[in-house]
């Protein structure tokens, strides 16, 4: 009897569970449920409390005299940055972009096809978990100077950093996922006929979409932190915004140092919403 | 005549941690054309384990099982449908995208007409376009009743399927199932472990003893149909009802025979 699905050969079958499998050691899926606000009220109080932070700022700054190399101005940082984004930061942000997105880009594929390689051998995956932590939890910031020495003052030095720190948070997030079985699912899928191929597409793998999704989401928030924290140990000759950062506030310059803070604020923050509808688009039927 | 599905002394043993599990021993059973079989027994008892056999899901550690004369070796989508407990629809996929599944796996066209029909059969028109879990449980399992249908299998398998809901939806669910199998003339088996569901549906009802699952009895079921949810509160369904739940309990040591 050949034709009888391996996975199910000789499993008792269960339906307490439902889909098997944990959130891994990390549990980041807090992530894409933070609640949202809808009401006309809940808007209104995160502006209101928005601009009384900003103004107040303001105000006490101005009140007590601080100078701007102790603590820029929120307005002249806003200043700042409408007046010199074409001239200086434009430049310096498409440097970090580029580093960041061909990094990702790299990263998460090679993390996410790594994942759904490895998970298919639990011997495989045993073996490699040790490694895996080990690039998660180290710095890949570390690696940038060495590279620098390596491979000289382009962006690779820096593309591989983002590699090598999104990658591992795209494949241990997106194991776990794969990881999870729901036997009845399979089961159903088998008794049509599904092919091991038609079961990991339509099954296993959109069982495993929403932690594929966090996965991405956590590994873009460490890459964009490994392009920046990496300029600022060593930058590429183009410069980039961590650059900046270190270059302003050696000069004291604080508002332009502020702008480019802002400027990096904005981009995560941005991440983060890209990744929210497309955790609401894909991953809403698990909530 | 050759029956539909014939099992030849079904055993199954699972290799478990704490020692090999013995899930059904010895069982041997015909299933007619047409007829609607339920499997009865305690929670344990190898149902599931009968079920998934037939479905060509599980291999039988010794024995076989034949539909239309041919062994069983693995699933047979054209012939048999299953529905699972719990409705098992996919919860990444609305309504219609669930029960247009089988045909993604058969790299068919799906039947629209026949998925329609069958929709507005069961009620669920105007749900096509909702998500699992903004359905009740009875729409859930209608859904899945619908997936099956839709690809007009000879033999229907089911397993527990209502065993989630609630009495009032399970009557209904019941009635609706009756009425699908008059229409369809398809060969049903049903596992179940409510005694009165059983006897409600069945043409015959199978009971199995506790683990490991082996024949207890085989009752006859002759109330008249079409069946009312008011013929199981008459005495005769009770008395019925009664004999069976000792047979469950003693595993048919001390059957009374009954007409």
């Amino acid at each position: 009897m050949s034709n009888v699905p391996s996975e199910l050969r000789d499993e008792i079958p269960s339906f307490d569970a439902k889909a098997t499998g944990d959130h891994g050691p990390i549990d980041w899926t807090g992530l894409t449920s933070i609640r949202t606000a809808k009401s006309a009220l809940e808007i209104g109080s995160i502006v209101a409390l928005f601009a009384a932070v900003f103004f107040g700022l303001e105000l006490v700054l101005r009140w007590t005299n601080t100078p701007t190399y102790v603590f820029p101005k929120p307005i002249a940082v806003v200043k700042t940055l409408a007046n010199e984004f074409t001239a200086v930061y434009a430049h310096h942000l498409w440097v970090t972009m580029y580093e960041f997105l061909a990094g990702y880009a790299i990263g998460a594929a090679v993390g996410l096809l790594l994942a759904a390689l490895i998970t298919q051998k639990p011997f495989a995956e045993k073996v490699i978990a040790p490694y895996v932590l080990i690039m998660v939890t180290t710095p890949m910031i570390a690696f940038v100077p060495f590279l620098r020495l390596k491979m000289g003052f382009g962006s690779w030095p820096l593309i591989i950093a983002v590699a090598l720190a999104a990658g591992p948070m795209v494949m241990i997030n997106s194991a776990t996922g794969f990881r999870r079985t729901d036997l009845a699912k399979i089961a159903l899928a088998r008794s049509y006929g599904a092919s091991t191929f038609q079961i990991f597409a339509k099954i296993r793998f959109p069982l495993a979409l929403p932690m594929i999704i966090v996965g991405y989401m956590v590994g873009s928030i460490f890459g964009l932190l490994t392009a920046v924290g990496g300029e600022m140990v060593a930058a590429s000759e183009q410069g980039g915004l961590g650059r900046d950062l270190v270059y302003y506030s050696s000069l004291a310059r604080m508002s332009e140092f502020g702008a480019t803070i802002l400027i990096i604020a904005i981009l995560g923050v941005l991440i983060y919403v890209i990744f929210y509808f497309i955790g609401k688009r894909w991953a809403s039927w698990e909530a | 005549m050759e029956p539909k599905l014939r099992v030849e002394g079904a055993s199954k043993v699972y290799a478990s941690k704490s020692g090999p599990v013995h899930a059904l021993e010895d069982f041997s059973l015909d299933v007619r054309e047409g007829e609607l079989v339920c499997i009865l027994g305690p929670s344990g008892c190898g149902k599931t384990t009968l079920l998934w056999a037939m479905s060509g899901l599980h291999e039988l550690t010794r024995g076989r099982i034949l539909l239309d004369g041919t062994p069983i070796e693995g699933p047979r989508p054209q012939e048999i449908g299953m529905i699972f407990q719990d409705a098992n629809l996919l919860p990444w996929r609305n309504l219609r995208q669930n029960i247009e599944f089988p045909f993604e796996i058969k790299k068919r066209p799906p039947d629209r007409p026949r998925i329609e029909a069958l929709l507005r059969e069961t009620g669920l028109a105007e749900f096509g376009g909702s998500m699992p879990r903004e359905l009740s449980g009875g729409m859930q399992q209608r859904a899945s009743i619908v997936r099956a249908l839709a690809q007009n299998p000879g033999v229907l398998l089911m397993d527990e399927p209502f065993g989630a809901l609630d009495a009032f939806t399970r009557d209904e669910m019941n009635l609706l199932l009756m009425r699908l199998w008059s229409e369809s003339g398809k060969t049903i088996v049903f596992v179940t472990h409510n005694i009165s569901e059983a006897i409600f549906l069945a043409d015959r009802v199978v009971v199995l003893t506790p683990r490991p699952g082996r024949l207890a009895h085989i009752y006859e079921i002759d109330l008249p149909r079409p069946r009312t949810v008011e013929m199981t509160f008459e005495p005769a369904f009770i008395e019925l009802l009664q004999d069976m739940k000792r047979t469950v309990e003693t595993g048919g040591r001390s059957t009374l025979e009954v007409a």
